[in-house]
């Protein structure tokens, strides 16, 4: 199956009458099955039409017109606005919020995950292309146009977790060049704070019958990687994991030095060295480079099912 | 964005939470003007924004408003770890009865601020923290509720402290947070938060760390505490070929090119699209290559802003080649960047196939970009082609080149 995201997934865009937005709404239309987009959202624009997908001033008056709950959304609104737009779309019951938007300060992330923790609602992002299911739907510009998605996404059972977009599909392809393919891929973003790290994604991947193993994208920076180690650790997972990290250079620059109090609540194993060795102690391989991937992954799916 | 100590010192005063009458100035006889008017022995503190200030002799002590103006006469002009002070803080040195220390930062595991208190401070936390774990109280707390005294009253008691020190520190706390959360900060830390000798409390010094992203909500504090919007108090001053990029990235609202970082090397690089730059210049480092710039390209920028950055980075002396490498690429499309680097070549008398090491952008638009690529005789590589192995083959030629 897949995780998040399914073929009966409906969602609106909120900020649809944005130039990106425009295009990113044709792009979920026209990819596998077609996306259900219910409805778009700008305030000032009730009544307008974008690739027919009717616009609405509100989040309320889209669920009123789709006469049922609506399962999630698409924020693409400027970061001014943003935290305003994902309350009013919990609010209104929705239930999965990617949010594209970059630059939003952390306190408002922080205040919409709460938020969204409040209501039984997910976000994923900010700062993040969204989710695919290769050919049944992409929820958000991951991939980019449908026939260019549908070149990088074959359809397999590696779930793929990144924290750049980008790299999102740079390493689904290499999966699905190899024959492995992807079950689901979450483009989470790399902020500081986001609504859904490696760690929390882990049970929905660990429930999901067609994900045998999972690749994620790794930067310096942060604990979202100590976070995903010690959940291995503390979980008997079935799902192989294999990582590839980039910015070691990063390593040997003057750079991000937490204030004294930082180091304290979030440790000092930021730098790509102490996160690779943190992340080989509890068993996930760190490759060296992305090519390497599928072949370190076929070798760590024969030895489980040998055992 | 880190504050220098006055302006954080100012930042607390305006949250309602009390501070010595310290004054600020970058004049010897306003130094003196000061210390007069606090009318006792004073501590002159160097303005800078790096540690380390104490054992580089920026923090003297003063008996008289005479010695106070020789000191703030030497201090403003001590270099400390490469940065002038921006002036000099002239402190009433207090006498005081013990040292506590208060902060509040962020946990991005949690996704909540903690606020963290202990009755030892003066000293690193850090420290504090490894050596007496019990004297460091933390607590997460509400970012939809406020602060409560409550929540202040549990982490000051956890760590032992009652009595009237408790009742007084709450409202600090409180304040502390409030402050934290209105201001968007990343860092608020009071240190030491000073008891005096007649029961209340004090903050003798500051440090506050604002989030970039918020600056733009910020405008007044910013515009009150004299903080210029060019100010941006990175670690080390941009050079001028980093000031040239941001002039590229600055010409239109398309996309991102023009961000970049100087290096010393011999091979420019083009490369974007967040992890995928990350990768790359790990790449090029692992063939042998010497990078000459580290570069962000990304969300479809225009045709021009392609060429004014592989102009600019193709005229930095040293330079012999460019690579242009991107992970597969969803918005930017191929074609755009493939026109601009082409361009910036012509434009500048080089023939792009011997200037353009590789050009590996697979994705959108890509068969129009490869067509303009062969026209050219550049050579590319599609997806078929990881990003490791492009990079190897940029070095590869460079060092071709240079044998």
């Amino acid at each position: 199956m897949s995780i998040l995201v399914d073929a009966e997934t409906t969602f609106i865009v909120q900020g649809i009458t944005g130039r990106e937005a425009v295009n990113l709404t044709r792009e979920c239309l026209d990819y596998g099955a077609g996306a259900k987009v219910v409805g778009g959202v700008t305030p000032g624009r009730l009544g307008r039409e974008v690739h027919g997908v009717p616009v609405f001033d509100t989040v309320a008056q889209a669920v009123a017109h789709h006469g049922r709950p609506i399962d999630g959304s698409v924020v693409t609104v400027p970061p001014a606005f943003t935290k305003d737009a994902v309350f009013e779309a919990i609010e209104n019951g929705i239930k999965i919020i990617v949010i594209v938007t970059e630059r939003i300060p952390r306190r408002d992330v922080a205040q919409m995950v709460e938020l969204a923790n409040l209501r039984g609602a997910r976000i994923i992002g900010p700062n993040c292309l969204g989710i695919i299911v290769p050919d049944v739907i992409k929820m958000g510009g991951i991939g980019g146009p449908a026939k260019d998605a549908a070149k990088s996404y074959k359809k397999g059972s590696i779930g793929v977790i990144s924290r750049s977009g980008g790299m999102t599909t740079e390493m689904s392809s290499t999966l699905s060049a190899a024959g492995l393919g992807i079950s689901t891929a979450v483009s989470i973003g790399g902020d500081a704070i986001i609504g859904s790290t490696y760690a929390e994604l882990m049970p929905l991947f660990e429930a999901d019958e067609e994900t045998e193993g999972i690749v994620i994208y790794t930067e310096p920076g942060g604990r979202m990687e100590a976070e995903l180690a010690r959940w291995v650790t503390e979980n008997d997972s079935r799902l192989p994991i294999v990582a590839f990290m980039a910015g070691r250079f990063m390593d040997e620059m003057p750079g991000m030095s937490f204030g004294h109090a930082g180091t304290i609540v979030e440790g000092k194993e930021d730098t790509a060295t102490e996160k690779i060795a943190r992340l080989a102690e509890a068993g996930i391989t760190v490759a060296e480079e992305i090519s390497e991937i599928p072949e370190i992954m076929k070798a760590k799916l024969a030895e489980r099912s040998a055992a | 964005m880190r504050f220098f100590e006055y302006e954080a010192r100012e930042i607390v005063k305006r949250a309602g939470i009390p501070v010595t009458d310290y004054g600020f100035t970058t004049d010897p006889q306003e130094a003196k003007e000061i210390a007069a008017r606090i009318g006792s022995s004073t501590v002159i503190k160097s303005q800078v924004l790096s540690g380390g200030r104490m054992k580089a002799g920026g923090v003297k002590f003063a008996d008289t408003p005479e010695e106070a103006e020789a000191h703030a006469k030497d201090i403003l002009q001590l270099e400390i770890n490469g940065h002038m002070p921006r002036g000099v803080l002239v402190d009433p040195k207090a006498e005081f009865e013990q040292e506590y220390y208060a902060g509040v930062v962020w946990d991005g595991t949690r996704k909540q601020p903690v606020m963290i208190f202990s009755p030892i401070g003066g000293i690193d936390i850090e420290q504090v923290a490894e050596e007496q774990p019990d004297k460091v109280g933390r607590r997460h707390f509400s970012n939809i509720l406020p602060f409560g005294d409550f929540e202040a009253k549990e982490v000051i008691a956890s760590t032992g402290v009652t009595g009237s020190a408790l009742n007084k520190l709450t409202p600090i706390l409180t304040k502390l947070a409030k402050l934290f959360v209105d201001n968007d900060m990343t860092l608020a830390e009071i240190n030491p938060l000073a008891r005096m000798a007649d029961g209340s409390f004090i903050a003798l010094d500051a440090h506050m760390d604002m989030e970039n992203e918020a600056r733009g909500r910020h405008k007044q504090l910013l515009k009150d505490l004299g903080v210029g919007d060019d100010e941006t108090r990175e670690a080390r001053e941009p050079t001028a070929f980093e000031l040239a990029g941001e002039a590229v990235d600055s010409q239109d609202h398309r996309g991102v090119a023009g961000n970049v970082t100087e290096f010393d090397g011999n091979l420019g690089l083009v490369i974007g699209a967040g992890g995928g730059s990350l990768t790359l210049f790990d790449a090029v480092r692992k063939y042998g290559g010497r990078p000459a710039n580290y570069c962000e390209i990304g969300g479809n920028p225009s045709v021009s802003k392609a060429k004014g950055l592989a102009k600019l980075v193709l005229s930095k002396p040293g330079v012999d080649k460019i690579a242009v490498m991107m992970s597969i690429v969803s918005n930017t499309r191929v074609d755009i960047v493939a026109r601009g680097v082409i361009a910036a070549c012509l434009e500048l008398g080089m023939d792009p196939a011997e200037k353009i090491a590789i050009f590996r952008i697979p994705g959108a638009w890509e068969e129009e970009g490869f067509k303009i690529l062969e026209k050219y005789g550049v050579e590319y590589a599609d997806r078929s082609v990881s990003l490791h192995e492009a990079a190897s083959r940029a070095v590869e030629k460079i060092q071709g080149a240079a044998a």
